[in-house]
């Protein structure tokens, strides 16, 4: 699989060639909890700090108000749940030099495309749930921003944090594509010495699956990874799977480590399919 | 040097870490079981040590066990070598500023080491310790922040008396017993230990201790426990040399076989005590007027290990792992004369999915008509 | 013990576009110190470092003896050198090298000298030439074979033009696919072999470029006669700190940083062109 670095050449120039120096920011929400936009608003003065480098000219969460603006560079939190996000998400992209998606809910989808395996579709659902059903306009899906407009940048994670988001950011107003580590979880948890839930405690730990990123906040206090940032670069999902067999999962357990946060993300969307057969 | 041998009674082992500390050593390290594993930490005291602690280790798994007497290094090594403590896992190279005029200035990120005796070092992290100075102080470009930290150790080894199920470093000719580059060297015994010193450092340490000699019985004990350590070991590769046997199955169908069942999760070569892969990487603060440059710890089962700009050499995981098996076992002799790999077995134990190197290897070497 | 892992810094003082994707940066040790010790070989190269994002290790295609700045031709293809190729004269840049191994200069006096690259990959190559051109006398003839995918590919068109006219000099370019304005050879540059005349007991041969072109050409070298003795090739792999201490630049028991780049073809034989390596 390509790493992202090599996708984000030509927005990259498009970023480049911006009339004035300072970027024209948005932070656009969507389906989603809000928890990503926390990345910024919780920042404290790194948040400041960047109001001296760019011109935040919509973010809803944080006061400005502009949505249709022309911007230099887009953060687009959440995923595409309704009729009315699926057009306004072109006019974020037609609106931005950049587009960088953040987040679970925005990369695979999140949480909310758990609903996208309901093969009645989502009415059933709603007309449980709602007692006047006829004001949701949902989709029958919730599905990430690249599978509706073309995406510059994925920063995954349930959260994201504000290191990722601001390591990236700092490395576009260099002029350059960010790094996006994509590494499994294992390599950074080593790297902080955690010792291995898996190994010494028999935990059906996901990290072997994980895309980094998180700093292995789970392992650190001795519990296993969920794989809230989705899956890593070449994942063998399949043979962690049968791992997970033989330490007492049964299938469905072990179907239920793929579907959670990042269900919709082809490598474990895939592998609960063929466990989700098993049980 | 190898000095005489004297004994330590076991309730002297707190005096030891009180002599180390007198002697300039600010830090004392040493086996802790901490969460389910025996890990190197800072000790208050020796009652720190994991007493009557037993391991169970198998490809893939690790547990520790409560078991009978006194002893404190009745256990094979836990996930954690000597290498964290010379090879950081993250660091910080050297700092550049630039200034509003855009000039850069270079700063050496001033980290230093602080004098740190480790306590229950075993012979095959002592071997593989000598492989990393190899590697990062060789010449012409010898790394001052390895030799600083390096230099900064002060090694006691402990003799293997009790390795795992997946220990072979009697067949890696690296172990049970500790034969050098250690300072002091113990082997521990019900009632206490017999005391070896390997350097001067070594002998100015023990002789504030005032110790006795050590029996010929005692002396004998020790030496059976660690020839019984190496008889005991159910796991060997087939020869310290595999290099031209691998150079001749660079395509044989096995990798594929493994690069079925491995994660490629760079699990093997974190525990492992000898690689030494790093990724260098730029950490600028959010305003752009300093930034730090990073060396952490990388993996040949990564993907941008093998990124060139525009492909990968290693897209595959059979190409992973036999860049792994193959350097360790092969390459590593054209590189630095010997194996890379001292036979402390914790790839096996800590590959989650339990893929074990002896196996592996041997499946490759195992005749095309068996 | 001095620190293998930090760069000094240098100064852009001139940059060429040699095409939308190359550039030439010319760089000048901002201290003068630095300036006076730094030697460098035809083959060798430095690790550059882009303020805040990272280095790269680029070939120096400047001539060793030559006082001036140093030189670096440069490809945009990833992060970091797409950066740079955004600096301007007055930019500083960091700087660590050289590095490495050059092209065999002492094996190659008085004997023919021919020159083999393909794709874009020629900046090695290209500080070998302009070292048998401004020591013309110590060489023998100078034969300079490059293979381009597309016609436009070929970067210095002019100055291979230049080198063509230059006496005892055979310059043979090949494009995979021509055009109107393509009055060489159409093909790999493996056609071009036949036709250079090459002398297989007096000639030195150099490749750069693509490992399969490599591979392909040194067979037809074989086919030649032209001994494998006489064969050198420069290679490229991920290289982070060019000192021979991260691990990524390994090919078998190389680290091409230190034991490469430019590698007597007997010893890589065996891993030339073995995926994965």
């Amino acid at each position: 699989m390509a790493t992202p670095r090599l996708t984000v050449t030509d927005a990259l120039d498009r970023l480049n060639e911006r009339p004035q120096a300072r970027p024209r920011i948005a932070v656009h929400k969507f389906s989603s909890c809000d928890g990503c936009q926390l990345a910024f608003i919780n920042a404290g003065e790194a948040l400041l700090q960047l109001a001296e480098l760019v011109d935040i000219v919509h973010f809803a969460e944080a006061g400005p108000m502009d949505p249709e603006a022309a911007v230099d560079l887009a953060f687009v939190e959440g995923s595409i749940s309704t009729p009315e996000e699926a057009e306004r998400i072109q006019t974020v992209r037609a609106n931005t030099r950049f587009l960088v998606s953040i987040g679970a809910c925005a990369t695979s989808g999140g949480l909310q495309a758990l609903r996208n395996f309901n093969a009645d579709g989502a009415a059933g659902w709603t007309e449980a749930v709602y007692a006047q059903p006829e004001f949701i306009h949902s989709l029958d899906t919730a599905t990430p921003v690249a599978e509706h407009v073309k995406v510059d940048l994925e920063l995954w994670g349930c959260p994201v944090n504000a290191r990722q988001v601001f390591q990236a950011l700092r490395q576009l107003l260099f002029g350059v594509a960010p790094v996006v580590d994509r590494d499994k979880l294992c390599v950074e948890c080593k790297r902080q010495q955690h010792v291995c839930v898996l190994v010494a405690k028999g935990e059906p730990c996901m990290g072997p699956v994980t895309h980094t990123g998180c700093g292995a906040l789970c392992p650190a206090f001795g519990r296993d990874c969920y794989a809230c940032f989705g899956p890593a670069e070449n994942p063998n999902t399949a043979a962690l799977a049968r791992r997970f067999e033989g330490l007492g999962l049964l299938p469905e357990a072990v179907a239920r480590r793929f579907h959670l946060i990042n269900s919709h993300a082809p490598a474990f969307r895939t592998e609960w399919l063929d466990w989700q057969e098993r049980t | 040097m190898q000095s005489m041998a004297l004994f330590l009674p076991r309730p002297s082992l707190d005096a030891l870490i009180q002599a180390l500390r007198a002697c300039g050593y600010e830090r004392v390290l040493g086996a802790v079981a901490r969460d389910g594993a025996i890990t190197l930490q800072a000790l208050g005291s020796a009652s720190d040590l994991p007493v009557g602690v037993r391991d169970r280790q198998e490809p893939g798994h690790y547990r520790l066990e409560r078991g009978e007497g006194e002893r404190c290094f009745a256990w094979a090594n836990g996930p954690q070598a000597l290498k964290p403590l010379t090879f950081a896992p993250r660091e910080t190279l050297w700092r550049c500023e630039r200034d509003a005029e855009g000039r850069l200035v270079f700063q050496d990120a001033g980290e230093r080491s602080v004098p740190t005796a480790v306590i229950g070092v075993r012979a095959c992290d002592l071997a593989a310790l000598k492989i990393q100075e190899r590697h990062f102080l060789k010449a012409p470009y010898p790394d001052p922040r390895y030799a600083d930290r390096r230099e900064s150790l002060f090694l006691v080894a402990v003799h293997c008396s009790h390795p795992a199920s997946t220990c072979f470093c009697a067949s890696t000719g690296d172990g049970p017993r500790a034969e050098s580059g250690f300072d002091l060297a113990l082997s521990e015994l019900d009632d206490g230990f017999v005391v070896t010193a390997g350097t001067e450092r070594g002998a100015a340490v023990v002789e504030r201790l005032e110790l006795d000699r050590a029996s010929p019985e005692q002396k004998a004990e020790a030496d059976a426990e660690i020839d019984a350590a190496a008889q005991r070991q159910v796991r060997a590769l087939p020869s310290r040399n595999l290099r031209e046997g691998l150079y001749a199955r660079l395509e044989h169908p096995h990798w594929d076989q493994v690069g079925r069942r491995c994660l490629s999760c760079g699990n093997c070569t974190a525990v492992c005590p000898t690689c030494f892969c790093h990724a260098e990487q730029d950490e600028p603060v959010l305003d752009g007027s300093h930034t730090d440059h990073l060396r952490q710890w990388d993996s040949c089962f990564t993907a941008v290990h093998s990124y060139m700009g525009h492909f990968l050499v290693r897209e595959e995981t059979r190409l992973r792992y036999r860049q792994w098996l193959t350097h360790k076992l092969a390459s590593w002799h054209d590189q630095y004369g010997r194996s890379g790999c001292v036979g402390c077995g914790r790839c096996i134990a800590w590959c989650p999915v339990g893929i074990d190197i002896t196996a592996e290897v041997a499946a490759l070497l195992e005749p095309a008509d068996a | 013990m001095p620190d293998p892992d930090r760069p000094v810094e240098v100064e852009v003082v001139d940059r060429v576009e040699e095409t939308p994707t190359i550039y030439t940066l010319h760089l000048r040790f901002t201290d003068p110190g630095v300036a006076a010790s730094y030697r460098s070989r035809p083959g060798q190269f430095n690790m550059l470092y882009l303020y805040g994002v990272g280095e790269v290790p680029i070939s120096i295609v400047s001539d060793p003896d030559f006082d001036g700045p140093v030189e670096h031709t440069i490809r945009s293809v990833g992060r970091v050198t797409r950066g740079m190729e955004r600096l301007q004269v007055g930019d500083r840049l960091g700087l660590r090298g050289p590095y490495g191994r050059g092209w065999p200069l002492e094996d190659a006096e008085d004997r023919d000298v021919v020159i083999v690259t393909g794709g874009l990959g020629c900046a090695p190559v290209v500080s070998m030439i302009r070292y048998v051109l401004q020591r013309r006398e110590r060489f023998g003839r100078l034969t300079i074979l490059q293979g381009v995918k597309h016609t436009d590919d070929l970067i210095w068109r002019r100055q291979y033009e230049s080198w063509q006219r230059l006496p005892n000099t055979q310059v043979l370019l090949a494009a995979d696919v021509g055009g109107p304005n393509w009055p060489y050879s159409v093909g790999k540059v493996t056609v071009l072999f036949d036709r250079a005349g090459i002398d297989p007991e007096r000639s030195i041969v150099m490749l750069c470029g693509p490992e399969i072109m490599m591979k392909a050409s040194i067979e037809r070298l074989l086919a030649l006669n032209v001994p494998a003795e006489s064969l050198w090739l420069s290679i490229e792999r991920n290289m982070q700190c060019g000192v021979g201490h991260c691990g990524h630049c390994q090919v078998g028991p190389y680290f091409v940083c230190q034991d490469g780049p430019v590698f007597h073809y007997p010893a890589l034989r065996s891993w030339l062109g073995v995926t994965g390596f």
